[in-house]
């Protein structure tokens, strides 16, 4: 068995040796470099681009402009297409634009021989814009007679959705009920990986080659043909190593322009190299929601009615658009029960702000933190344990969602809940500090979530996978899904050699995309490649498998039935015995002169399931009340996804999830000025960006289920970590100081105002 | 790539002044943590710079034959926090910039650098304000000395000629012999971060360790510029080493402050942190001078 | 006119001679002129620590330092940590077993102050070590097997 244990990463050697290639370490040195020419104002037209001066600059090749560029509309979102128009998704953007809709928005660009004349020039390209009201928060945006973005969307409402389960008007009237209500709200965070995004374009054999930092290369492909209005086919796009991504690099970002621009100078090799200043303001960011939520309970806990209402800032443009918001609607749906009614209302919209995409746990975080701190206030406004409300109410086993089918086939909630407990000593600290009066004090807090596994139903699940058998016996391993930190190579090597039945160590899997020549996958996104890719390597596997048997069997002569392959040998199972190895057979197929062969295999997977993931966490705080400041003492979260294929892989993912979600509750948040759109901290001094010395150890534990509906048992793992964090130590932070804070981040500046008005300081 | 005009490399200090005189558009480098970031966000870009970063002979901590520190402009952050001399004397300004952003920028940094920049959120700054520090300046006319409060002029200003280069920190024997100091460093982070606030505080307890002999308290961002307070030092000097007593000087020191809002921080919870910061850093300053509360 | 100067220097072990634009960081002179690719860009202001290199046996961000003051100093990058047949260091080993990488971007700064921690030969606590590589980000791993691979370096050498 190698699935389920823990081997070396597969290109860990390369990163510790600095040899693991990242697109900037590829492009080469004559390449000409693009600044782009970003918008000073948060909403307006541009009237005029002065470009005289920027073309004096010496070294300057060639200036682009909105006024220039074509005008083929195309959509950004890493969504697999979609045949259908009406779930095609919004294509609102223009490779430059002269309607800008946020501060940072791109006006113009130069192309020049260095980074100095580029940026130089950049800078003194001079727009003018005639400015338009603007607006910056969500709920202002959908009043009438705010300032409107885009035509097509009547007070700036990109979507509305919502459901209502049972009849809630009805349901609320039951008497003797208790509601509990309130506003949750979160803030716009960025991705901050720490590769910024990066590209660079040419053309050769008659396409545009784009190498980028991207998480989606085939989707990329797609909108760059978009965008430029030419033939998918004609772009090649390229995926090294990257640096991260974390749903930033799921969009197109500055691909389709990096390709137009090298259109526009003879299809020479051109380099956009985004800084981080801008990785902040002009790529993607966190959609921040705020959330009302009531909930309708009875005096022993039951929950009879329940209803959320969403307003998610999608910024500028549309980009993942809706997406976000109506997963946390549906997260909010299935991970407690109502024994009468549950209704959501949720609205997308769209302000003069940074574009809001993907970003880990794709408006789960958001709508858990809302969730996890509605039901601990439920479980104070009702003198009713945290823990035994949640139990009462929450998602049961055998519960299944009629849209999606996904059943909650083990009682994983209840088995994590019991491991977290176990670790922070709950029960023992939830006693002691009840009633503390000091200036310092502590608590703790817990949050479960619910999050389930890509995207089918909503969008096509499919992936491909490509196996190549070499004469001695390894095999190349390709699929168009991509590594992007996480460990997918990793873990798709190990599938394959379990599958196969060959050493891990002769698998050899090609990390690079490369949309000429990977086999189709729509990439890293919805923690959905572990469990998707794991069926088209498994179905590829035991396709090549049955090829090499078959072989084996003209070979041989003995029945394909009764051959199997085994840590690289070819055995006869009734005998047992081994026949040849695989090297023998494959160097023998290859170079036969009676039938020559050169075994591969190719398969597409197209998924129509997924399934839950689920998971809790639970923390240790103590609160300085004068300083404002909490301090995390503790962190488990133990998750339930199903079976872990390298448990300490497993384990270092749900680390940075941690971290992140640490950052979430705690200290990130994008600032824009009200006054005129400007964003204020867009760098990693400003943007408090977690350090070592703001965590505490980070515990990691897990339930392992096998998933019934996985090719290896597994699940999500990738988004989850990133979830319970923040509203666990929220609520660790009321148990302490009785405040509960219902904005993030819990920093200083929210502290001090909540503390101030509940009369502690 | 950093957009500058020309960079010229001084050889010595007074080659430094040479250059300084023969480019008047020249702006100083030391180590270049903040000259650097300017450049690149393009307020300075196209500039010419002198470089001193590469003069030795600013670099290091010695003493005086009169028992004066003196401590050299371009001694790194790291330098400072582990120099002997340091530790024995004035411990608390190497725990000072041992909190200044993280160790990569520790090396690079300047204690010459840190000051004269003007910025009031230094970490260096209000340590240095809260002993009594002399700024040694050297220029075409010679060497001239300055006491740290006159040296900050404004917001980034301080009082450089353009000729002119900070040569030396100075400590006196009289500010540093028998106090014990601690620093607070407020910020939004752990590392890697400015200071909210910053408060340096010192003290000098009689023989029975019963009474304030002398109290020194310096504030960064509690004002334009780091700042004394002397409401604060007056109010418990020559009083009991009491709670009590320790309570009005924290109080005393919001005469004196005036920080203001920002989106940084609020000018209301500036005032939060000023009161708590000065409490908080003169108990430790008792603890460390072995007093009892 | 390009302004431009000799920076003799010794990199990873090498003495070198180049000619560099007065213009350029450290960071520019080791990837352009020395292919030296470990030394990433993450933010060019010293704030993410992805560009650290070893100056004469101290830590700094090569970003941040301009190329000609390199002139006469030693600098090393991760490069130099393998040995002459290819073996991994210590540290670099630690990193893969401790599963201390994940994206491997900000891998190479990180090894390189551990680097000049494990050359101090002092042991450290646990929170000292939170405090020396805290001039570094890193978004993919929460620090945590980061801290745990120095810590058992740290004490594999001093013999704990």
């Amino acid at each position: 068995m190698i699935v389920g244990k823990s081997i070396k990463r597969v290109d860990a050697f390369d990163k510790v040796t600095g040899r693991a290639l990242y697109t900037d370490d590829m492009a080469d040195k004559s390449a000409l470099i693009v600044k782009i020419v970003h918008s000073t104002v948060a909403h307006g037209i541009v009237k005029a681009v002065d470009i005289s001066e920027a073309e004096k600059v010496d070294g300057v090749v060639k200036i682009v402009t909105c006024f220039d560029v074509p005008k083929y509309k195309f959509p950004t979102a890493g969504h697999p297409w979609s045949t259908d128009p009406h779930h095609q998704d919004v294509a609102d953007r223009l490779l430059l634009t002269d309607h800008v809709r946020f501060y940072g928005d791109d006006v113009a660009a130069v192309v020049a021989t260095d980074e100095i004349a580029a940026t130089k020039a950049a800078r003194s390209i001079k727009v003018t814009y005639e400015e338009l009201p603007f607006v910056l928060d969500p709920l202002e945006s959908l009043k009438d007679g705010a300032p409107q973005l885009f035509e097509d969307y009547p007070n700036n409402i990109l979507a509305h959705t919502g459901y209502e389960d049972g009849n809630y008007e009805e349901a609320i009237k039951e008497p003797g009920l208790i509601k509990i209500e309130d506003w949750y709200e979160t803030p716009i965070v960025q991705h901050c990986h720490i590769e910024n995004h990066i590209c660079y374009a040419k053309e050769e054999n008659g396409k545009i080659v784009v190498v980028s930092s991207t998480q989606i290369p085939h989707i990329v492909r797609r909108v760059i043909g978009q965008a430029l209005g030419i033939p998918w086919g004609r772009v090649r796009v390229i995926k090294p190593y990257i640096g991260g991504g974390f749903g930033n690099k799921q969009d197109a970002l500055y691909e389709p322009l990096c390709a137009y621009l090298s259109t526009q100078v003879g299809g020479r090799l051109v380099k956009l190299d985004v800084s981080r200043e801008e990785t902040f303001v002009s790529n993607r960011v966190r959609h921040a929601i705020k959330f009302h939520l009531t909930t309708y309970a009875r005096k022993d806990g039951t929950f009879v009615a329940r209803r959320m209402e969403g307003f998610s800032n999608q910024g500028a443009y549309t980009s993942h658009g809706h997406g976000i918001v109506a997963k946390g609607s549906t997260g909010f749906r299935q991970l407690y029960q109502s024994s009468g009614a549950t209704k959501a209302d949720v609205y997308t919209v769209f302000t003069n702000t940074p574009v809001a995409g993907a970003m880990r746990g794709y408006g789960i975080p958001q709508a858990m933190f809302a969730l996890e701190s509605h039901i601990e206030d439920c479980a104070k406004a009702l003198n009713i344990d945290p823990l035994e409300l949640r139990r009462k109410n929450m998602m049961p086993v055998g519960f299944v969602d009629g849209f999606s089918k996904n059943e909650n086939y083990f009682d994983s909630l209840n088995q994590v809940i019991e491991k977290g407990k176990e670790y922070i000593d709950w029960d023992r600290k939830q006693k002691e500090y009840q009633n503390q009066s000091g200036l310092i004090r502590r608590g703790v807090g817990m949050s479960i979530f619910w999050y389930n596994t890509a995207v089918w139903p909503i969008s096509l699940e499919s992936s491909s996978c490509r196996m190549v058998l070499n004469q001695d016996g390894s095999i190349q391993l390709q699929l168009g899904e991509t590594e992007i930190g996480q460990g997918a190579d990793t873990v798709f090597s190990q599938m394959a050699a379990e599958t196969l039945g060959i050493p891990v160590e002769n698998v050899y899997i090609i990390s690079t995309q490369d949309t000429d020549l990977s086999p189709y996958g729509t990439g890293a996104y919805a923690s959905r490649q572990t469990y998707i890719g794991g069926f088209a390597i498994k179905q590829t596997a035991m396709l090549l498998k049955d090829r090499i048997l078959e072989y084996t069997h003209y070979l041989c002569r003995m029945q394909k039935y009764d051959l199997d392959i085994k840590g690289g040998n070819i055995v006869h199972l009734t005998t047992g015995r081994t026949l040849m190895s695989l090297e023998e057979l494959a160097t023998t197929a290859l170079y036969s002169l009676e039938r020559s062969e050169h075994i591969t295999a190719e398969s597409t997977y197209q998924c129509k399931s997924n399934a839950f993931s689920l998971g809790c966490a639970f923390a240790e705080v103590e609160v300085d009340i004068p300083l404002c400041k909490v301090k995390l003492l503790n962190l488990i979260n133990v998750h339930d996804c199903g079976q872990l294929i390298n448990p300490q892989l497993a384990e270092a993912q749900v680390h940075g999830g941690m971290s992140m979600a640490i950052g979430f509750g705690l200290s990130e948040q994008l600032l824009i000025d009200p006054k005129n759109g400007r964003p204020l901290n867009n760098n990693l001094l400003d943007y408090k960006l977690s350090t070592t010395m703001d965590h505490p150890h980070l515990e990691a534990q897990f339930v392992e289920n096998y998933e019934p509906t996985s090719a290896y048992g597994t699940k999500a793992l990738g988004e989850p970590p990133a979830v319970p964090g923040a509203p666990a130590i929220r609520n660790a932070v009321l148990m302490a100081t009785g405040v509960a804070v219902n904005k993030l981040p819990l920093n200083p500046h929210n502290l001090f105002a909540r503390f101030k008005e509940e009369g502690l300081l | 790539m950093y957009d500058m005009k020309a960079l010229y490399e001084a050889t010595s200090v007074e080659n430094a002044v040479e250059l300084l005189l023969e480019h008047p558009q020249a702006k100083i480098i030391a180590g270049g943590s903040d000259v650097l970031i300017q450049m690149r966000e393009g307020r300075l870009a196209g500039i010419e710079l002198v470089s001193i970063y590469k003069l030795d002979e600013l670099r290091g901590v010695s003493m005086d034959e009169d028992g004066t520190l003196r401590i050299l402009p371009l001694t790194s952050f790291s330098h400072i926090t582990k120099h002997p001399l340091i530790n024995e004397h004035i411990k608390v300004l190497g725990e000072a910039v041992d909190k200044v952003g993280g160790p990569q920028i520790r090396n690079i940094g300047t204690i010459g650098g840190n000051t004269c920049n003007g910025v009031t959120s230094a970490d260096s700054a209000s340590t240095l304000h809260a002993w009594d520090a002399i700024m040694e300046i050297t220029g075409q006319n010679g060497v001239r000395q300055l006491p740290i409060k006159d040296f900050y002029v404004g917001p980034g200003r301080v009082a450089l000629a353009h000729d002119e280069l900070l040569t030396a920190i100075l400590i006196r024997k009289e500010s540093y012999q028998g106090y014990r100091g601690h620093y607070i460093k407020y910020a939004m982070r752990n590392a890697m971060d400015i200071a909210t606030t910053g408060c340096s505080v010192n003290c000098k307890l009689s023989a029975d360790k019963k009474t304030f002999e002398d109290v020194r308290i310096a504030y960064g961002v509690a004002g334009p510029v780091p700042m004394r307070t002397p409401s604060a030092e007056a109010a418990v000097k020559g009083k009991a080493v009491s709670m009590e007593n320790i309570e009005a000087f924290a109080k005393a020191a919001l005469l004196d402050v005036n920080p203001r809002t920002s989106w940084r921080a609020s000018r209301e919870f500036r005032l939060q942190l000023v009161e708590e910061l000065a409490k908080r850093a003169l108990i430790e300053c008792v603890n460390l001078s072995g007093g009892v509360l | 006119m390009m302004q431009t100067q000799l920076v003799k220097c010794t990199i990873n072990g090498k003495y070198t001679e180049t000619i560099v634009d007065v213009r350029a960081s450290l960071t520019d002179m080791l990837r352009n002129d020395y292919r030296l690719t470990s030394v990433k860009k993450g933010c060019e202001v010293g704030e993410c620590g992805a560009c650290n290199v070893l100056i004469d046996g101290e830590c700094f961000n090569s970003c941040i330092y301009l190329a000609v003051w390199a002139d006469g100093k030693n600098i090393r990058t991760l490069e130099s940590l393998l040995g002459p047949n290819g073996e991994l260091s210590d540290i670099q080993q630690a990193f893969i077993d401790e599963a201390a990488v994940q994206c491997g971007f900000c891998t190479p700064g990180f090894i390189m102050s551990a680097v000049e921690i494990l050359e101090s030969g002092k042991l450290y606590s646990r929170d000292e070590l939170r405090k020396l590589l805290s001039g570094h980000l890193c978004r993919c791993t929460g620090y945590e097997n980061i801290l745990n691979a120095v810590e058992k370096t740290m004490k594999k050498r001093l013999g704990k």
